[in-house]
């Protein structure tokens, strides 16, 4: 496959990795996480976002609409999701750019006519492409495809995963990343299965695999009040890092939570799922920040 | 900062500037009594009447003396080159934006004296006077703008001439050149003999101010009880005795030797850009270097005196201007910008530790002037890059930053010399120089958008429904975009001959009845040719025109070629009907244009080819037509506060913009119109041929939050070194502040462009939701000061 389904390309990226980045996101998610602040990344098939502050209430969408998926209500066009194909009539034929397509299929040759845009900033300042997504393994012949095409043309590549994938895959492609940003956002298993709604034996396993092997791994953990910020989970975690063998993680980005994703659900017509949890205390983030420094590890608030 | 500096710059900050008729009324009294023939001895006798008289101001406690008008912030007026009406005086005193006060007294000073004798008599009512019908239409459509109707040519900055010689030796020069005319062959040396003679005047006169200073300082120290202050003021006596007439022998005399010229500069005439001691790092640190050494200077005392240095660019706001002028420069700030870094004359780093003091200087004074750059080769240190930067962050604009590299370029292009290309910099905006041997006048800002709006109407002004331009066809009729391309050009060509003719009539009513005796003192190789600053006396003489609006042409030829030709979404006779109507009622169409045009800023080779094209055709149009004194037409790209000026005269664009707003900056996207990041924007930026230009701006938005930390340090500072790496001139950094944002809540559609850092992550601010907005604003308040 020398395709696949992205959701965005963005230039200037300098949260995901070293140096100046272009950030690829994959469109799809094994996971549900219920903070989860890119919802429109979950879903593996393209969607069309409305952006209800943009709309004319002209109705041209709905008239473009080929299924007749769009009515409008109230002056505001509704879109029955079972309907929808996703075809993108109604996004051409709005002015005010209210509607957008999220998700579209981009080869191989695509990605990298893009990231050699801005290759002279990578130079410059040691950057290189980020895989992010959504789940950028879950699309694996994919992300192979791109990986080695990066490795060909000598652009730096960073993978931003979940780590749920089949252990064959992340072994298979630990010779071609240059750096893992590898999300743990729990590691007693229960707690994972409730929160990101499938279990972590995976996620463990291959974080293990690439520390042994040596690999680059910059360790992401999403810091959501009541869920993982507890002393406990926290400790845990711990264990878990000073058990791995090899290669020490070389930094922890700590994640606070935040709200950014919650008027992007209803854009996609769907409801938010943590309304009442509020964004953790910085004192508290400080708090953890200090903990896992204790273990050695370099620490950092925010990607 | 200390006390002293503490209060200094308070007394700046708080000072009001006001109309101070003190040089009106002595140069009219002067006129009055005046029997000279010679013009150039005129002038400098006028000089010299106004350097013995002028009242001397010592004000308490500072350490660098003499102020251009009787106190701080006191602004004269030079009714010589512009004499204001009594509604010029009230519009000054009671605008809004930019005003200067003026007592009861000052207007009848002007009611009784000035205007009475200089009415039809100044510069402007000659220049105008002059000017063709054409020349007339076009600028009243807001075409172009007219730099020297109210102000003097200028456009220039020391080198390190008056650091090594001093008046007496320049004296000197002067008597060798006149000893050497040769009165047998040479038809010109009459006219040459009255110039340098007039110069020598000028240069004696510099020494007489300055010794009046002396005397005063003098009288102070005797009236002085504190004797720390007493025993400063002799110090300062003795120095205004020595410099400028001698070489400084320190670093207190270098900039008091220095800070005399500027004043003499700006009072012989109100040139544009004030003067400016461009690259004081370079100028003084052998002095700062020696002072170290021998023990009679510490970096703090250095650090004082280039504070109190500093607080004496401030008290001298631009001289008032009215009219077109007033708003294509809306501004007190009059240009005065410091170069710090670059390359020495070998081609090595420049950078020094008086370099970086310099740089704690500026972050420490955060004063409107003078204003501060940095000169960034590919060989300086990064560490001198992120200390800039570490100021830049803070959100006041300064300093801003420019490629030494492509600077030292752009001049071997124009045929200077290695050595003074790697001796020039920086000045005004953007301007590159020779410095201490070029006059690079700006002669008007190019209004762009409207020249393509003149191709469309067939040369007829949208906003008054005259033929002002040749007649290039009915645009309805165009079946292809090369016909709108031709009628761009042909107007194009016609504008700048209009423009051309009347600056050579212009560069040659100064040459006649306006010399700069004391200018040409400084400026190489006034002396050695016996010719004075504004007839060709410097080593290089350059005429620039100023285009404005490129990113708006750029995106409406974009419009054209892409709506109209490539894709057939609408008919040139529709497009013509939408503009014509200000898109009232025709909001679809408008966002049509707005939203899916190939936009310049965006990387995309579709609008870029198109902003290559036109800057190319302005170029080809300009650069290298001769101009009336031995030296060429050039071209730059900078607005100063034109383009909105421009946006105010132009009718609704292709591009989807409405009538009367603003037009893009410098070579900057249009407003909101970058939508890919600032990676994008600098790839497009770099496709124009930097070299070409006399000086191109490039400004770039982002909040606080964005640069915070080491990281984002060193993110701004990738970004920068790429830019110039691609080939790029200048770029700022503004750094959003909260009432930034809350313009960018109301109107959205003009702030597409604003990156802010939200939390672990970037995005564009008009994405977010509105309560994520208030809560940025409400950070940002608190990094802003």
């Amino acid at each position: 496959m020398r395709s696949g389904l992205v959701f965005d390309i963005r230039r200037y990226s300098v949260h995901d990795g070293p140096g100046i980045r272009t950030t690829v996101f994959f469109k799809g998610c094994p996971a549900r996480c219920t903070w989860c602040h890119n919802p429109e990344s979950q879903e593996p098939g393209p969607e069309v976002m409305f952006w209800q502050r943009r709309c004319a209430s002209c109705g041209a969408c709905a008239a473009a609409c080929p299924a007749g998926a769009i009515r409008m209500v109230n002056g505001y066009p509704v879109t029955s999701r079972e309907t929808c194909s996703a075809c993108g009539s109604c996004v051409r034929a709005c002015r005010f750019d209210a509607r957008t397509m999220v998700g579209r299929t981009v080869s191989v040759d695509d990605v990298i006519r893009e990231l050699e845009r801005d290759r002279i900033f990578y130079d410059e300042s040691g950057g290189g492409a980020t895989f992010s997504g959504g789940e950028p393994l879950a699309q694996p012949e994919f992300l192979e495809d791109l990986l080695a095409a990066c490795r060909a043309v000598d652009i730096h590549t960073a993978v931003d995963t979940s780590g749920i994938a089949r252990f064959e895959l992340v072994e298979k492609l630990a010779r071609l990343v240059d750096v893992w940003l590898y999300d743990i956002k729990a590691v007693d298993p229960a707690l994972h299965l409730r929160a990101v709604g499938c279990p972590n034996d995976g996620v463990l396993r291959n974080l293990r695999f690439l520390a042994a092997e040596g690999a680059r791994v910059i360790l992401r953990v999403p810091v959501i009040p009541g869920m993982n910020d507890d002393d406990e989970s926290l400790a845990r975690l711990a264990d878990f890092i000073s058990s791995l063998d090899g290669r020490r993680p070389e930094r922890l980005d700590l994640l606070p939570y935040h709200k950014i994703g919650v008027d992007k659900y209803p854009r996609l017509g769907r409801t938010y799922g943590l309304e009442t949890t509020g964004e953790p205390d910085p004192q508290h983030i400080d708090h953890i920040a200090g903990f896992f420094r204790t273990l050695g590890l370099e620490v950092k608030i925010g990607g | 900062m200390n006390e002293r500096v503490r209060k200094l710059r308070q007394e700046s900050l708080e000072a009001v500037p006001y109309i101070s008729t003190e040089r009106a009324e002595l140069i009219t009294e002067f006129y009055a009594k005046d029997r000279t023939h010679s013009v150039p001895i005129r002038r400098a006798l006028a000089f010299k009447y106004l350097m013995e008289r002028k009242a001397v101001c010592i004000n308490e406690g500072e350490l660098i003396v003499g102020e251009r008008g009787p106190a701080p912030k006191a602004t004269p007026t030079y009714p010589e080159l512009c004499c204001h009406s009594l509604e010029d005086l009230e519009i000054l005193h009671a605008r809004e934006k930019i005003p200067f006060t003026s007592s009861p007294e000052a207007r009848r000073v002007y009611e009784e004296k000035i205007i009475p004798f200089w009415k039809g008599r100044s510069m402007r009512d000659l220049i105008f006077a002059e000017m063709t019908e054409e020349w007339k239409a076009a600028y009243e459509a807001g075409v172009f703008t007219e730099f020297m109707e109210q102000r003097a040519p200028g456009h220039t900055v020391a080198d390190d001439k008056i650091y090594r010689k001093g008046f007496k030796r320049i004296r000197e020069e002067i008597a060798e050149s006149l000893a050497s005319l040769d009165w047998l062959n040479d038809p010109e040396a009459q006219s040459k003999a009255e110039e340098l003679r007039a110069m020598d005047i000028a240069a004696e006169a510099i020494c007489t101010y300055a010794r009046r200073h002396a005397a005063a300082a003098r009288e102070l120290a005797l009236k002085e009880r504190d004797p720390r202050r007493r025993a400063e003021l002799d110090r300062i006596a003795e120095i205004c005795d020595w410099v400028p007439e001698n070489p400084p022998r320190d670093f207190w005399e270098a900039l008091q030797a220095y800070w005399f010229v500027h004043l003499g500069v700006i009072t012989e005439l109100n040139t544009w850009d004030s003067f400016n001691p461009g690259r004081l790092d370079q100028h003084l640190y052998p002095f700062y270097k020696k002072g170290l050494e021998d023990g009679t200077l510490t970096e703090e005392q250095a650090r004082e005196l280039l504070q109190c240095f500093w607080i004496k660019f401030n008290n001298q706001p631009a001289p008032p201007k009215v009219g077109v002028t007033a708003a294509e420069s809306g501004t007190y700030t009059d240009f005065a910008n410091i170069n710090n870094g670059g390359l020495k004359p070998d081609g090595s780093d420049a950078v020094n530790e008086l370099t970086y003091l310099i740089l704690d200087v500026i972050d420490e004074m955060r004063l409107l002037q003078p204003s501060s750059n940095i000169q960034l080769s590919a060989k300086n240190p990064d560490r001198f890059l992120k200390r800039a930067l570490r100021i830049v962050r803070k959100g006041w604009g300064q300093p801003s930053i420019f490629n030494a590299d492509m600077v030292v370029q752009e001049m071997l292009r124009q045929g200077k010399s290695v050595e003074d290309a790697r001796c020039g910099g920086t000045s005004g905006c953007v301007e590159t120089g020779a410095f201490g041997k070029e006059s690079y006048i700006l002669t008007g800002y190019l209004n762009l958008p409207k020249i393509l709006e003149l191709a469309l109407f067939n040369g007829v002004d949208v906003r008054t429904g005259k033929q002002i331009g040749p007649r290039t066809g009915d645009a309805s009729n165009f079946t292809s975009f090369d016909e709108v391309w031709r009628a761009f050009r042909e107007q194009l060509h016609y504008f700048i001959d209009v423009k051309i003719r009347g600056n050579n009539v212009i560069e040659r009513l100064y040459a006649k009845y306006m010399p700069a005796p004391f200018l040409s003192t400084i400026i190489g190789d006034c002396i050695a040719r016996g010719k004075d600053y504004n007839d060709g006396g410097a080593r290089y003489n350059s005429t620039y025109i100023q285009g404005v609006g490129i990113g708006t042409v750029t995106d409406s030829l974009s419009a054209i070629k892409y709506h109209v030709f490539d894709n057939s979404h609408m008919t040139m006779d529709e497009l013509l009907h939408a503009l014509r109507r200000n898109f009232d009622g025709l909001e679809n169409i408008r966002m049509m244009l707005w939203n899916e045009t190939p936009r310049y800023g965006n990387d995309d080779d579709y609008a870029d080819d198109l902003m290559r094209m036109v800057f190319l055709a302005f170029f080809e149009e300009v650069d290298g037509r001769p101009n009336t004194k031995g030296g060429r037409y050039r071209i730059n790209m900078l607005p100063t506060t034109c383009h909105v000026y421009f946006g105010s005269v132009t009718g609704a664009t292709p591009d989807g913009r409405t009538a009367w707003q603003p037009v893009s900056e410098g070579i900057s996207p249009v407003q909101g119109a970058d939508r890919r990041g600032p990676t994008a924007v600098i790839k497009s930026a770099a496709k124009m041929d930097h070299v070409l230009a006399g000086g191109t701006l490039l400004n770039m938005k982002f909040t606080p939050k964005l640069l915070e930390g080491d990281d984002g340090i060193d993110n701004l500072a990738h970004l920068v070194r790429t830019y110039f790496r691609l080939g790029g001139h200048h770029i700022q950094f503004n750094v959003v502040r909260a009432e930034t944002l809350r313009d960018a809540q109301a109107h959205p559609e003009r702030h597409r462009d604003l990156i802010v850092r939200v939390a672990g992550y970037s995005d564009y601010f008009c994405d977010l939701s509105r309560a994520l907005q208030d809560e940025i604003i409400a950070r940002t308040e608190h990094e802003s000061f």
